[in-house]
């Protein structure tokens, strides 16, 4: 269970940093503030989770070296065009929900899963309001394509098959946890820059 | 949809705003009224917008959760500022992507601070608790605006930047209590920004002069806002040890304070874009408004 | 589209203009309207109505004096002093 919370917490950390990326360059100035929104409720999420598993979540989120971070390669691709920064999130939204809803179901963080669950459900409807106006833009289609294999890493196998159903396309070989893309480094290196430099367990 | 009670005449139009009417969108006013108006809105919202820019990277970096989160939702709001703001000068008469491409282009102006880099985490600190500070002043004298829609959203503007200072002056707290690296970083920061605060409200036009408040779009003069500034701020400042890099700079006996007259050449050369990191910002802006033009297009139809 | 917004502050309250939202559908304006309207918690409702839908009511006829109708158009001063000494006169 643990090693589930943390992929989970790392998911949202991650992904809220590569939301955040699109502060001042987003092409609405409405779509700045959604995504700043989304952005703080990610890693409000991360929090609550890395609360769950440590009594210091910013050590957690933040000392760890590079290859102890569990999040799936999906939330760390670098994406910083449009088309494929919505496919990414739409895809993201559908495999959270279905690893949400699973824990649910777990007696010991079925209340924290259900908290998270109920803030989803704006970004689902923000996903779903941008999928169907992008769907026939060649540029989001494409995307979802490419990112397709990297979102079924999101979940555990056994809750592809209903990822694949709800996304409707076949289910293909999943891009797995546990090795990270290239573009993790550099991202974990920017995030930890200021961190790292002052001696560990500085207040800031 | 003419007002009936606005006087279709510039002096009488000028007796209204200073005895204090209000202007609505619909009503008749001075040509030089508009075009002042619209000039001086459009420079806040392209403030607002290019203040984001230095400080997005430190939200990509900040130290601990809690931080990032506060720094996202300052970030956050000044965006929505500028969102409300280019609302206003739209209803006034001129598109956001005008003015969005204006800015890119370099043809429009926007606050000297934003045209300065930000090199640490004391940056951080020092911009959401002085910068933030300076321009509340500013703001809150803009309630008074005499056109109604920009006084209006200056009330929720407003609002949301009460958090922005009680933000900074945290970061800042917390590092002078750190280390002494950690207070170095700050003191260094506070020496690079004191120049461009002391320019931010302008120089010392008496308000008599100044078409602006002759209007009453500003309801303050420049001096007035910057020894607000420095009477709020100073010993604040002073307080936590850290020094100003001003030796001239005291309070005299009659409250007032007296500091070494300010660069007024460089606030000109900044704010006429050529700041240090003015065509930085300015590209960075353009080549993503080109690269994802395809998605207004996508949205802005109906 | 121009899309006006109301918003409620608290319940009790009446809604109150707010500001505007320019937005292709009310699906995307009530996406936007809940983030600058509603993102601190400063509102428990808010009205989305599209620009062209409000029609504005501005010029009013009041050439003649009807003063009567308002309570600026009455001075009981003058006559409430005679009323009270009048009184006063009848019971001493």
């Amino acid at each position: 269970m643990n090693e589930l919370l943390l992929g989970l917490a790392d998911d949202e950390l991650v992904i809220g940093w590569r939301d955040s990326e699109w502060t001042g360059i987003a092409p609405l100035l409405e779509e700045d503030v959604a995504f700043s929104s989304i952005a703080q409720n990610e890693i409000g999420h991360a929090r609550a989770v890395y609360e769950r598993l440590t009594d210091d979540a910013d050590a957690l989120a933040f000392d760890r070296p590079l290859d102890e971070y569990r999040c799936a390669p999906l939330v760390e691709l670098r994406l910083l065009d449009w088309g494929r920064t919505i496919a990414r999130r739409w895809l993201y939204e559908v495999a959270d929900e279905i690893r949400i809803t699973a824990l649910m179901e777990d007696p010991d963080v079925g209340g924290l899963a259900a908290k998270i669950n109920r803030e989803e459900a704006y970004h689902r409807m923000h996903a779903e309001m941008w999928r169907e106006r992008l769907r026939d833009e060649p540029r989001f289609r494409d995307a979802v394509t490419e990112l397709w294999p990297y979102a079924l890493g999101v979940v555990l196998p056994a809750q592809r098959e209903e990822l694949a159903a709800r996304v409707g396309l076949d289910e293909v070989e999943a891009v797995e946890r546990g090795l990270h893309t290239d573009d993790f480094a550099p991202l974990w290196d920017e995030m930890t820059m200021v961190r790292r430099s002052a001696p560990v367990g500085s207040q800031w | 949809m003419a007002a009936v009670e606005i006087p279709q005449d510039e002096q009488a139009f000028l007796a209204y705003v200073q005895a204090g009417g209000q202007v609505e969108t619909a009503d008749w006013m001075p040509d030089d009224y508009r075009a002042k108006l619209v000039k001086f809105i459009e420079m806040h919202g392209n403030s607002e917008l290019m203040g984001v820019l230095p400080e997005r990277e430190w939200i990509l970096r900040a130290p601990t959760l809690q931080r990032k989160l506060a720094l996202t939702a300052k970030v956050q709001d000044e965006v929505g500022h500028a969102q409300l703001i280019y609302r206003v000068v739209e209803d006034l008469g001129k598109p956001r992507e005008r003015c969005l491409a204006d800015l890119v282009d370099g043809k429009a102006k926007f606050h000297n601070v934003f045209h300065y880099p930000t090199k640490t985490w004391g940056d951080v600190g020092v911009i959401a608790w002085l910068v933030d500070a300076a321009a509340i002043i500013s703001q809150k004298a803009l309630l008074k605006c005499s056109y109604a829609p920009y006084a209006r959203i200056m009330k929720k503007i407003c609002w949301e930047e009460s958090f922005h200072i009680l933000h900074g002056r945290d970061v800042i707290l917390a590092m002078v209590t750190g280390t002494p690296a950690q207070f170095e970083l700050v003191q260094e920061a506070l020496n690079r920004w004191w120049g461009p605060l002391m320019q931010f409200h302008g120089n010392p036009i008496p308000k008599e002069e100044d078409p602006m408040y002759l209007w009453r779009i500003k309801s303050q003069g420049n001096e007035e806002a910057r020894q607000q500034f420095l009477e709020g701020y100073v010993p604040q400042i002073w307080e936590l040890g850290l020094t100003v890099p001003d030796t001239k700079l005291r309070r005299r006996d009659d409250g007032v304070w007296e500091y070494s007259e300010p660069d007024w050449d460089e606030l000109m050369h900044v704010v006429t874009g050529h700041g240090p990191k003015t065509d930085e910002r300015l590209a960075f802006r353009r080549r993503f408004l080109d690269q994802e033009q395809w998605v207004r297009d996508a949205v802005l139809v109906a | 589209m121009i899309y006006e917004v109301f918003r409620r502050e608290r319940k009790g309250q009446a809604f109150e203009h707010a500001g505007s939202v320019v937005a292709p559908d009310t699906e995307f304006a009530e996406a936007w309207a809940r983030e600058q309207y509603g993102r601190r918690g400063e509102s428990v409702a808010l009205w989305l109505v599209p620009r062209d839908a409000i029609h504005d009511v501005e010029d009013w006829a009041d050439e003649f004096d009807l003063k009567y109708r308002r309570v600026d158009g009455y001075s009981i001063k003058a006559r409430l002093k005679e009323a009270r000494e009048r009184a006063a006169a009848r019971a001493g």
